[in-house]
């Protein structure tokens, strides 16, 4: 049976270079794929894009295409990346000068478009999903619209001979499962097929989530190595079952627990697995060690597609301000609390308006919380973090001032301030129908 | 004992909705995790986070529970005011919940 490898080299835009170049270089890949775009970056990614005609894409693109290229020409390793962000065809032009500069010729380069839908989105009054509301409740402040493409539109590129393809926002697990689309002529009705390389995808698109990142806990579940992790490969065999595994002499783990975790990482029900070319159904999946760092994931399935696409729009929100202060030795902890007594009453003197405002003390309760948030022995050092959310950046600026005038005004012996005050792109959802969608592709040769 | 003994979680976020899987280090203690960790648990645990409802999802084939939070991020990765947006470290939160003594393992398999 006909197989096909392919590798993660990215699980976010700023992910690790080196653990990519290793994979082109020695993990015999037909495909290496780059996921680099988080629900903000593309609203941050339209903002610059607006300000520069040519700027709006993953602003690494330069550096990893330097490091990566080369290997994956000498290898005939295809490359489908996200990276395009909000400027897919600037992104190529930028790849063709890179290629051009590296003296590699006859690259073809395609960009997908099509994934903007700002002006579909604001034609119609949509239901938000997730929460409540219409997209007219954010429509004033919106800054990006953009929808969650599926494979069809890199398979097509694939098909029009393109080396390297470059998206937009595109579902995650599509840029997977677009290469096993295209080498395995999988049509794009075969759900149960289409159901598998969504698994695969998902469980790849993480990169190093699979192969021992983000999971370590010593003493429960170690692993080795971590400052050389390995990021993940898939040999895919044509009827959709795969083997997940990582490169000898790397860093970390592919196991049982490394898959299952991956698996359900943000998933809501298993059975249903939204994405624009498939409902996949996880519950089904089967996974097996067969050898050092290698499982095999096989069973799952998928429903027919829906008949709409997500949107992820983003918006302008809010200004959030923020400061952090430090103290120390005995009694730090009842210092760091007056501190906060003495914050809270200052915003409230002055005049600073929050719409919502958490006053907290790192080491005790700013990351953990639910139940025992706030339990055990006393602290040695406690850091004190005033954040709040403003109409204004004026007033953002001014939580931060007022943390900093602890200094010469508050408890004893504290120092270390730190302030900050930004603008906030939040992000909301909804569904458009798929016949608002226009995807296109246009390629760069080298 | 604590969860953490019979199991490891994950946390993933979409929006303002936060995921948890709870999975047993042994298939064998699938059925007890499920008997004592349930949505009713995990939504009460999570108390003064969690405004939305809790559901829970079952995957015995695999041996783990899956919790959706609604509701539970502060209005999402974009604009918690969190120092832990994307909520990340509420798996390890979870892990801290009593549930009934069991036979500890000997060993767990990393």
């Amino acid at each position: 049976m006909k197989t096909l490898r392919i590798g993660a080299g990215a699980g976010y835009s700023g992910d690790r270079i080196e653990p990519a170049v290793d994979l082109a270089e020695r993990g015999g890949l037909d495909y290496l794929v780059f996921e680099c775009l988080a629900e903000r970056t593309i609203a941050l990614a339209q903002q610059a894009r607006r300000s520069d005609p040519d700027a709006g894409y993953d602003p690494l693109l330069a550096d990893r295409f330097n490091a990566v290229l080369p290997p994956c020409v000498a290898n005939g390793v295809k490359i489908i990346t996200n990276m395009g962000a909000a400027n897919p065809a600037g992104a190529a032009r930028a790849v063709a000068r890179i290629a051009r500069d590296l003296g590699l010729a006859g690259l073809k380069i395609a960009a997908v478009s099509g994934d903007d839908v700002m002006e579909a989105v604001r034609a119609r009054d949509l239901p938000l999903v997730e929460t409540d509301g219409r997209v007219a409740d954010v429509a004033d402040r919106m800054v990006s619209a953009n929808a969650y493409l599926g494979a069809a539109p890199i398979v097509e590129a694939l098909a029009g001979g393109a080396d390297i393809v470059i998206t937009g926002r595109v579902s995650d697990p599509a840029l997977f499962l677009a290469p096993l689309m295209h080498e395995f002529g999988w049509r794009a009705d075969e759900w149960d097929r289409l159901g598998k390389g969504t698994v695969v995808g998902h469980l790849l698109e993480c990169a190093g989530q699979i192969t021992g990142g983000y999971f370590a806990d010593p003493g429960y579940k170690d692993v080795p190595n971590l400052a050389r992790l390995g990021f993940p490969l898939a040999d895919v065999s044509e009827d959709g079952s795969a083997v997940i595994g990582k490169l000898p002499e790397t860093g970390g783990r592919v196991s049982l627990k490394t898959c299952k975790e991956q698996l359900l990482y943000e998933v809501h029900d298993p059975a249903r697995y939204y994405q624009p070319d498939v409902v996949a159904d996880f519950s089904t999946v089967q996974l097996e060690e067969v050898g050092p760092d290698r499982v095999a994931v096989s069973g799952g399935t998928g429903h027919a597609r829906t008949d709409t696409l997500k949107v992820s729009i983003g918006y302008f929100d809010s200004y959030v301000g923020e400061g952090q202060f430090s103290y120390a030795g005995a009694g730090a902890l009842a210092r760091a609390k007056l501190a906060l007594r003495i914050v809270e009453e200052r915003l409230k003197l002055t005049g600073v308006a929050t719409r919502e405002l958490r006053l907290e003390i790192i080491g005790i309760d700013s990351v953990h919380r639910g139940a025992r948030a706030g339990s055990g022995p006393e602290l040695r050092e406690a850091r004190i973090r005033v954040v709040g959310r403003t109409d204004s950046l004026k007033d953002a600026i001014r939580i931060g001032n007022e943390v900093e005038t602890l200094w010469l005004n508050g408890p004893a012996g504290g120092g270390g301030a730190w302030k900050s005050a930004r603008e906030v792109i939040a992000a909301v959802s909804t569904l458009l129908p798929r016949s608002e969608i226009r995807t296109g592709v246009s390629y760069e040769v080298t | 004992m604590k969860l953490r003994e019979l199991a490891h979680a994950r946390t993933g976020d979409k929006g303002n909705v936060s995921n948890i899987s709870v999975i047993a280090h042994e298939p064998g203690d699938y059925a007890f995790l499920a008997e004592h960790v349930t949505a009713e648990r995990v939504k009460a645990h999570f108390a003064d986070v969690v405004r939305g409802r809790v559901e829970r999802y079952e995957l015995p084939g695999i041996g783990a529970l899956n919790f959706v939070m609604h509701a539970a991020l502060g209005g999402g990765v974009t604009r918690s005011l969190s120092l832990d947006p994307h909520g990340k470290s509420l798996s390890s939160s979870l892990l801290e919940m009593e549930i009934p003594d069991r036979q500890q393992r000997a060993e767990i398999k990393p």
